[in-house]
């Protein structure tokens, strides 16, 4: 299906195929890393980088690979990818990266990523595809932003490391937030928002 | 953070066990294994299921992983491997663990066997060998971390399944339905497990 334009792809990869609030895939990593705004930025840039190219590679490669050996083939062109990306983390943030480390390693196993590339990139051409990858991977990224600006102030009081005007005065951190449980609450909170937004829109339109 | 200082080797066996059982358990407090987690657990049978490959593929993977890494890949300098190397020591073990079962045993096949191409893909076995090499274990204690993880995913996967077997017939709001109402779950599961967290220091 060739026919379909750039800008469909992109809206269904942001809004109406979200993969995180929609298709309820790679939130593994969605939830670890929201805690701070500047974890999520890299970890975002992460899967966009790896999601966009490897979903690029993969339909390059498509009428050369095998199918029994396909799943194989993409696992390993996305951890290429991957080790790719662990390093540039690494060298441009080796802070961030002690802390991020292993959950940038697991995008290789994130779902949304060997989901894209079984559903999208097996079957079309590979600009198409690369539009593809990137809009997902932005659709990701935008949903965990929303995550972590909510998660940071409130548990940290800060926001991409900056102190919130005056905290002392009137704010005390919600620890919670940090925490596990509270990425398990925001996420839940942003699926029920999404999703009842969704169906709205649908029965408007039936 | 040496488990070394310890005490006798067994004890610090036992505790790198019930930490990555319990106080660190990997789906509530490391969030690995949500997704075939939110998949899967509609039921208890298939949660067992499921949480006992898992354990099974986590510990054997775990230690081979570590084999890999200490004594192939830091003596030739090629760590920045790992994640390659790690993905393909796991897809290769499941796939022969799967030929093995088949083989062995038609019962356990048929209640072990379905689950086995879904792990692969499931992030809790890779995380598992990645968050072992960030830690300074010895072999015995990689295989105790990664029996301790897999069995914390049993456990944690088993209780969801049962929650949600009860939850299935009552007025959820339709937006919740399905995964909302699930995650709401094991946050307030993740709680109870997450409060543990400063009994065992290691």
């Amino acid at each position: 299906m060739p026919a379909q334009n750039a800008r469909e792809i992109f809206r269904n990869g942001l809004l109406g195929d979200n993969p995180v609030y929609r298709q309820v895939l790679g939130i593994c990593s969605a939830l670890a890393v929201t805690n701070l705004l500047a974890n999520t930025l890299l970890m975002g840039f992460g899967v966009i980088f790896t999601t966009t190219l490897s979903n690029w590679t993969v339909s390059l490669l498509r009428n050369y690979t095998p199918r029994r050996v396909r799943m194989i083939a993409q696992v390993l062109i996305i951890a290429s990818y991957v080790m790719m990306v662990d390093i540039m983390i690494r060298a441009w943030a080796p802070d961030i990266h002690r802390f991020i480390g292993p959950y940038v390693g697991l995008i290789i196993t994130n779902c949304i990523i060997m989901g894209r590339a079984e559903a999208f990139a097996g079957k079309n051409p590979p600009w198409p595809s690369l539009l593809d990858g990137l809009a997902c991977g932005l659709g990701y990224t935008l949903v965990l932003i929303a995550i972590a600006v909510v998660r940071e102030p409130l548990g940290f009081g800060t926001l991409l490391g900056y102190t919130l005007p005056a905290r002392d005065l009137w704010w005390h951190s919600w620890t919670i937030m940090v925490m596990p449980p509270g990425a398990f609450f925001m996420l839940a909170i942003v699926t029920w928002f999404a999703r009842s937004q969704l169906d709205q829109k649908q029965e408007k339109t039936t | 953070m040496n488990p070394d200082l310890q005490g006798s080797p067994f004890a610090s066996l036992l505790l790198i066990f019930l930490s990555a059982a319990l106080t660190d358990n990997i789906l509530l407090a490391r969030f690995l294994g949500l997704c075939p987690c939110l998949g899967v657990s509609k039921k208890v049978d298939a949660s067992v299921g499921l949480g006992m490959a898992v354990t099974f593929v986590t510990t054997f993977t775990a230690a081979i992983n570590y084999l890999v890494y200490e004594y192939l890949l830091i003596p030739l300098d090629i760590a920045y491997l790992r994640l390659i190397v790690f993905i393909v020591i796991i897809a290769a073990f499941v796939q022969l663990v799967e030929m093995a079962i088949e083989r062995l045993s038609e019962k356990l096949y048929q209640s072990l066997g379905i689950f086995l191409p879904l792990i692969t893909v499931n992030c809790a076995i890779l995380g598992t060998s990645l968050f072992m090499i960030t830690r300074p274990f010895n072999l015995l204690q990689a295989f105790a971390f990664g029996f301790g993880a897999g069995f914390g995913w049993l456990i944690a996967i088993t209780l969801i399944g049962g929650i949600r077997e009860k939850i299935n017939e009552d007025a959820v709001p339709a937006g919740l339905r399905g995964p909302g109402i699930t995650l709401i779950v094991i946050g307030i599961m993740s709680l109870a497990f997450v409060v543990f967290s400063g009994m065992i220091q290691f």
